[in-house]
């Protein structure tokens, strides 16, 4: 199934979380999922037999600009029964950054929801063991936002070098 | 304690657990294969939990990234699989070069020759890697003579590698566009000549000794009993949990990249995908340690295919590299996954038209393989975690980037 089929078959399922497709920018094409809806329409695309999403390639946060209202975290799924696949993306308020978790359906899920919480902020509920990864337990503030700034100390330890 | 009151007779509790005991396995630990700390909750010597902690090699690889250019990248993502930096520079290369085409103005293409000399030299090191992989599991498991053959041979390898670009481990050979040029490989000469011939040399002498490692380790009883019928990874679970390259195929999935979507020029090579089946006389079945260890020694096999056939062909005459005077993607975005030895190595790259990217995510094996690790050894003994870490083959630096 091509991306806009797949996009087609959402609509019908899910009306009103289907935000939009993206196609106006190069590359993959994007399937925008309002974030409270997004574990449910994971489920649906991995236990429908059409679709058959049976893995999770990558799952990332992405801050695209500090003057934005909102991150996005992005699904790269794949089916290997019909090898296609899609990129779902989830839109969440940089205020109050937080969805429901997909680790339930994909284990991959598991410590990529938490890569992205530790680089992010993103908080994934439900998700049952969600703490940092790489940085350090006590690491204050969330690196890969566009408007980090790195302490000038970590357990007095100068930072900037 | 009913039972106590009623025979009055004294009766010890057996308790079924002893009292759980943590160890750290780690982080600096020479089976761990880098440093991965492992929080192991014991009872006695059987594992109830094996918490895997992370990040001790995080360099902040897509912090970076985002203040760099793009061929400025490259030489970072050396250090995240640095037993096979040529595939890492190619998985990249490759991300970059697939939202390049997709600017139609700028009519963008690889050239012949340097596909093949990718195709090359990407097989030739997943050979090396594979072969630091063979011998340090044996080592992990008590062997210690396949570690001296393993790195006798790796010894060749990284030698021709270093013919070709002047380093032994991180290479930043593989560009955006083509091969780096420092080389002695101009179209037609005799370097070139020579260069191939050393190549089909190393491929003369190392096939048999595959054969030979099969000997000495693969069906060494003492090795057998370490790792079959040991930490089965189901089809299921390797999926769900996104373990890929000889993990899920060790699992007896039937999936290889580049077999199955074909990239660069795989697709014109004629190879076979090994898969993991039980093997009765020796006792493994599907998705044991022993599956995929026996996977990565039968992908060295196919690799020497792969690369005898470009020898037989010969390198095509023709630039290196594309004619790309300044890498400055369009808008957008793209994901793209390439097999790298230890399984799909993706790169997602966001661009804002500038010649820097917004957003570089690396989407590592290990990362995936790891995390399987936890499930899987529940319940196993202390011994066996060895042997599970050295068959999932882990590099902590593309674990933590």
């Amino acid at each position: 199934m091509k991306p806009e089929e797949i996009y087609e078959v959402l609509t019908q399922q899910f009306s009103e979380a289907v935000l939009n497709f993206d196609t106006e920018l190069a590359g993959d094409p994007s399937i925008h999922i309002a974030p409270s809806a997004i574990a449910d329409v994971c489920q649906y695309l991995a236990e429908t037999e059409a679709l058959a999403f049976d893995s999770l390639m990558c799952l990332s946060g992405l801050d695209l600009n500090a003057n934005d209202e909102e991150f996005a975290v992005v699904y790269h799924i794949y089916s290997m029964r019909h090898r296609h696949s899609a990129v779902i993306k989830a839109m969440v308020p940089k205020t109050n950054p937080h969805l429901p978790s997909v680790s339930h359906i994909w284990k991959t899920a598991d410590w990529h929801e938490r890569e992205a919480y530790d680089l992010y902020g993103i908080l994934f509920e439900g998700h049952n063991d969600l703490r940092r990864i790489l940085l350090p337990d006590d690491w204050e503030g969330y690196p890969l936002r566009k408007d980090y700034k790195e302490p000038e100390f970590y357990r007095g330890m100068r930072v900037p070098y | 304690m009913e039972t106590t009151q009623q025979t009055e007779s004294k009766i010890i509790e057996l308790k079924p657990f002893a009292d759980e005991m943590v160890v750290n396995m780690g982080p600096q630990h020479p089976s761990t294969h880098g440093v991965l700390r492992l929080e192991l909750k014991l009872d006695g010597e059987v594992v109830r939990e094996a918490i895997p902690h992370i990040g001790y090699l995080h360099r902040c690889f897509e912090k970076h990234s985002e203040n760099l250019s793009y061929p400025q990248i490259i030489p970072f993502t050396d250090r995240m699989d640095y037993i096979a930096a040529m595939n890492q520079n190619w998985g990249f290369c490759l991300a970059v070069e697939k939202l390049l085409e997709t600017d139609e103005s700028r009519n963008f293409e690889v050239p012949e020759r340097a596909e093949y000399l990718r195709v090359l030299i990407c097989e030739l090191n997943r050979i090396a890697s594979h072969l630091l992989s063979f011998g340090t599991y044996g080592m992990d498991l008590g062997a210690f003579t396949p570690f001296l053959y393993a790195f006798r041979d790796r010894e060749r390898l990284l030698l021709l590698f270093e013919k070709v670009c002047g380093a032994r481990l991180t290479y930043n050979y593989v560009r955006i566009g083509g091969v780096s040029e420092i080389i002695p490989l101009e179209p037609g000469s005799i370097t070139e000549q020579n260069y191939l011939d050393e190549v089909e040399a190393f491929l003369d002498y190392f096939e048999p000794k595959i054969d030979e490692y099969n000997e000495l380790l693969t069906k060494n009883s003492i090795f057998t009993e370490r790792t079959t019928e040991v930490a089965v990874m189901s089809a299921d679970m390797a999926l769900s949990y996104g373990a890929t390259g000889p993990n899920l195929r060790g699992s007896g999935v039937d999936w290889d990249l580049r077999r199955d979507e074909p990239y660069s020029i795989y697709d014109r090579f004629d190879f076979d995908v090994p898969v993991a089946v039980d093997v009765p006389e020796l006792g493994a079945v599907v998705g044991d340690c022993w599956c995929r260890y026996k996977i990565r020694m039968d992908e060295m096999k196919e690799s020497v295919r792969i690369v005898r056939q470009i020898l037989a062909e010969g390198l095509p005459d023709g630039p290196v590299m594309a004619d790309l005077k300044a890498v400055r993607p369009p808008k957008g975005e793209i994901y793209f996954r390439s097999e790298a030895p230890r399984g799909e190595l993706g790169f997602y790259i966001v661009s804002d038209g500038t010649p820097k990217p917004v957003r570089v995510k690396g989407r590592s094996p290990c990362f995936s393989a790891l995390s399987v690790m936890q499930e899987l050894s529940r319940g196993l003994m202390v011994a066996d975690i060895i042997a599970i870490i050295g068959s999932i083959d882990i590099v902590m630096g593309e674990v933590d980037r």
